[in-house]
């Protein structure tokens, strides 16, 4: 029987360009459908009713909810080509800690950073920052967060990389001179295929976010 | 070589509970190490320097942080008896899904239930109430989250189970009458020998909530 993948998302979400790129990393075919989050479809609220958000990945008609365990269900599900985490133990605990980080961390900091200003962004910048640099200090010298391999937590990062600029701009500062290797890291993802292809371009995010804060912040 | 497993933990607390319960469940043998958190130690600073918290796991020298990542690495390296996670990636998915939901919808009403009071109190409970139905109802006529058998999601709950009497103490009512499927697995798991071992009695955690309720609730 042919697979069915259906993908609801929502094009600037970091959170589905992380199942987006994972998809594609394992090869598979899949029904891209844009919701509107103002005006959600009957079949995500059916889908995902106790959070309602995107993305929701459907794999056969059943539902997988939270883009990190779709993330980890599709490298368990296609397993027969590039792995997404590690094979041993202790390093999938490793990249598991550093995705649980970023969803716990970055989210609600980066936010910030747009949605405010003043004082307020101020700190918030700071603080953003601080985060970054763990997750500089984490990747080190490495190609990827994984090592010499594309994996788990570069896809669980990445998608913020499309929302740096908007950040840059509304904060007025520059990621690349506080962090250049993460930049660098940036720029090494884009040039993978399953990650070109699941990323909007950053001017578009910028436009977006532009629009989005205005219902936030009285200029 | 034999494995060296320490466990940086604090007797109360439902997320070490969570740790101590995985390697019971597994037979592992474990050196538990109690932190004060208001002197945390050089050892638990340096194999947790990101959040500085407890429980770490310490495994042949390398940490494991945070308690449901730490479980699972339990089950992942200690494979070859009662496994937590199904086989089934559907399954798994769907256990972790509920994981999440725990750890994000039960963290925050549970805290303030003991931390605060008047109107904010009243809140969380009725939070904390709607949460666990959810919960309650995912669960349906099954013994435990993870069916017949006692896993993930299972081991996630125990910690908040061990803190229902604190939590009820603390808020002024009952879990019982609004969640009775829930708090009949809850018994269940609470009389599973693993937890059995890894719990303090529940008058001295309900003590300890009142204790530190005084600190924080004035």
């Amino acid at each position: 029987m042919a697979n069915e993948v259906i993908l609801l998302d929502f094009w600037p979400s970091m959170f589905g360009m992380r199942t987006r790129i994972a998809l594609r990393e394992k090869g598979v075919e899949f029904e891209y459908r844009e919701e509107d989050l103002r005006n959600k479809s009957p079949l995500l609220l059916q889908m995902n009713p106790i959070h309602k958000k995107i993305p929701v990945l459907i794999h056969n008609g059943k539902p997988v909810c939270e883009s990190s365990i779709q993330v980890q269900y599709i490298d368990e599900v296609w397993s027969h080509k590039n792995p997404i985490l590690p094979s041993d133990p202790y390093q999938r605990a490793q990249a598991r800690f550093w995705v649980d980080f970023i969803d716990k961390k970055m989210y609600d900091a980066q936010r910030k950073v747009w949605a405010t200003k003043g004082e307020e962004q101020e700190a918030s910048k700071k603080e953003f920052i601080e985060l970054l640099k763990t997750l500089e200090s984490e990747l080190g010298d490495k190609p990827y967060f994984g090592g010499d391999d594309f994996g788990y937590v570069d896809i669980g990062l990445i998608g913020f990389y499309t929302w740096f600029g908007a950040y840059e701009k509304f904060g007025n500062f520059s990621i690349e001179s506080e962090c250049p290797k993460l930049i660098g890291w940036a720029k090494r993802c884009l040039q993978r295929e399953s990650v070109a292809k699941s990323l909007p371009e950053s001017e578009k995010v910028t436009e977006f976010v532009s629009e989005l804060r205005k219902k936030f912040v009285v200029e | 070589m034999a494995d060296e497993v320490i466990l940086l933990d604090f007797w109360p607390s439902p997320f070490g509970v969570r740790a101590r319960i995985a390697l019971r469940e597994k037979g592992v043998e474990f050196e538990y190490r109690e932190e004060n958190l208001r002197n945390k130690s050089p050892l638990l600073l340096q194999m947790n320097p990101v959040h500085k918290k407890i429980p770490v796991l310490i495994h042949n020298g390398k940490p494991v942080c945070e308690s449901m990542n730490v479980v699972q690495y339990i089950d992942e390296a200690w494979s070859d008896k009662n496994p937590f996670l199904p086989s089934d990636p559907y399954q798994r998915a769907q256990a972790r899904f509920w994981v999440h939901f725990i750890d994000t919808k039960l963290y925050e009403p549970a805290d303030k239930i003991w931390s605060t009071k008047g109107e904010e109190q009243e809140t969380a409970k009725k939070e904390y109430i709607k949460a666990l139905k959810v919960l309650e109802s995912e669960l349906g006529d099954k013994p435990y989250f993870g069916g017949d058998n006692f896993g993930f999601v299972d081991i996630a709950m125990t910690g908040y189970y061990s803190w229902f009497e604190a939590s009820e103490k603390c808020g002024n009512f009952s879990i019982e009458p609004e969640c009775p499927t829930l708090m009949a697995s809850a018994k269940r798991c609470l009389q599973r020998e693993s937890v059995v071992n890894s719990l303090h009695d529940p008058e001295e955690i309900v003590a300890f909530a009142f204790k530190i309720r005084k600190i924080y609730c004035v």
